[in-house]
């Protein structure tokens, strides 16, 4: 079952300028393997060998996914994937 | 006692009031920390306190030294009132998207405003403060995001004051922003009661600030340690508009848009426990008041319209 995932405007290159795509999986990796399946290159700018790039955020239904289990976050149908850049607030 | 020998004396010790209509059930509490009632109605004069008096120690500031800091306003309204009342002169760069009333405030307090540019929000205001910097070797840029004295400002502050007043808290909710008072109150809860959980509420903005020309600009505060979180929420202006007028409508506090994210992110726990069938006693910080907001539409109208008032703004 695919899954939303909202795209931040730096990475919509890939998107074909799309806000918000559909993707499919049960763990955050999985999704973002397919991801990468129809927006090639995508995954490699969220992650490296060591996980999620130090700068991107995911967010599974507005919980930082640094705090569920990180790639290995269980996906269920419905969720709300949102990625973003780490900003500075203060 | 409530006499104090000056105005700076009088920052912290902020009264921790109960929500009893908003709180889920007799056993799931939500507690208000009022930090507009600080001098300049914020949170941040904390942090400003603090690390002015460490450069003082450190012997960073002499008399009639130029300050300088990259902020959205808070923590700049903050540091002019500080610095006036110490002999110090500020200079802050603040991006271009923050309320009308950060900038009239940072001027009334008697400081200078070099804007960054709205795209990039908070991340180009670091970026131009450093370029500033290298050019006037001589100012002094106490750095929010990184300098140590704001989290600890937290840590023997905000944290003990919330442990004395509320023994049986088991959460503590604030915002993430340059994350001292969540890096402070969580390492003073580490030591003091390892079981409090400590949770982040991320105010989520519009496309705008998000606007970096490559992801290798993006930014992470050099206090920021993720070991000390329980963990972290994203909030969108929508959730926190909301929440800030239920503040209002349910329990007469006015509050900024950011307290309104932390309210979410605190009800969300709530709910939890509930679910959950656990007692709690969950602390959030009320970071300012709505003064500074009024202008923003935050306040009138439907939520959609002030969502949409807010996009493209720093709001929190």
């Amino acid at each position: 079952m695919p899954v939303e995932v909202r795209v931040p405007t730096i990475l919509r290159s890939f998107t074909a300028g799309e806000k918000s795509v559909a993707a499919s999986g049960d763990s955050l990796q999985a999704v973002i393997a397919d991801l990468d399946q129809s927006y090639p290159g995508i995954a490699e700018r969220l992650v490296d060998e060591s996980g999620l790039r130090r700068f991107v955020n995911v967010y599974l239904n507005d919980e930082d996914v640094r705090f569920l289990e990180g790639l290995r976050t269980p996906i269920a149908d419905n969720d709300a994937i949102t990625i973003l850049p780490a900003v500075a607030g203060g | 006692m409530v006499r104090f020998d000056s105005l700076l004396a009088s920052v912290g010790r902020t009264p921790l009031v109960g929500l009893p209509t908003l709180s889920p059930s007799p056993d799931v509490r939500l507690w208000a920390k009022l930090e507009d009632r600080n001098p300049t109605g914020s949170v941040k004069d904390r942090a400003a306190l603090a690390m002015v008096e460490q450069a003082e120690r450190d012997g960073l500031l002499t008399p009639g030294a130029t300050l300088l800091e990259p902020t959205s306003g808070n923590t700049g309204i903050s540091l002019a009132m500080v610095a006036k009342q110490r002999g110090y002169r500020l200079v802050c760069v603040m991006p271009e998207n923050t309320s009308v009333e950060r900038a009239q405030l940072l001027r009334m307090w008697g400081a200078t405003i070099i804007p960054s540019p709205a795209a990039g929000g908070s991340n180009e205001a670091v970026r131009v403060a450093k370029q500033v910097a290298a050019e006037h070797p001589d100012w002094v840029m106490l750095y929010q995001y990184g300098n140590a004295a704001n989290a600890q400002a937290h840590f023997d502050t905000t944290g003990p004051e919330l442990l004395e007043d509320l023994p049986s808290i088991t959460h503590f909710v604030a915002g993430l922003g340059t994350t001292g008072t969540l890096m402070g109150v969580g390492r003073y809860f580490r030591e003091a009661k390892p079981s409090v959980e400590i949770v982040a509420a991320e105010p989520r903005y519009g496309e705008l600030v998000y606007g970096l020309r490559n992801l290798d600009e993006g930014f992470v505060p050099e206090l920021y340690d993720a070991s000390l979180l329980t963990t972290r929420f994203s909030v969108g202006p929508g959730d926190a508009v909301r929440r800030m007028r239920e503040l209002l409508e349910q329990e007469g506090i006015f509050a900024g848009v950011s307290t309104g994210a932390i309210l979410h992110a605190a009800m969300g726990v709530a709910t939890k426990a509930v679910r959950a069938g656990r007692e709690a006693d969950i602390a959030f910080i009320v970071c300012d008041g709505g003064w500074k907001y009024l202008s923003t539409g935050a306040y009138e109208g439907s939520i959609d319209d002030a969502e949409e008032a807010l996009d493209g703004q720093l709001w929190a």
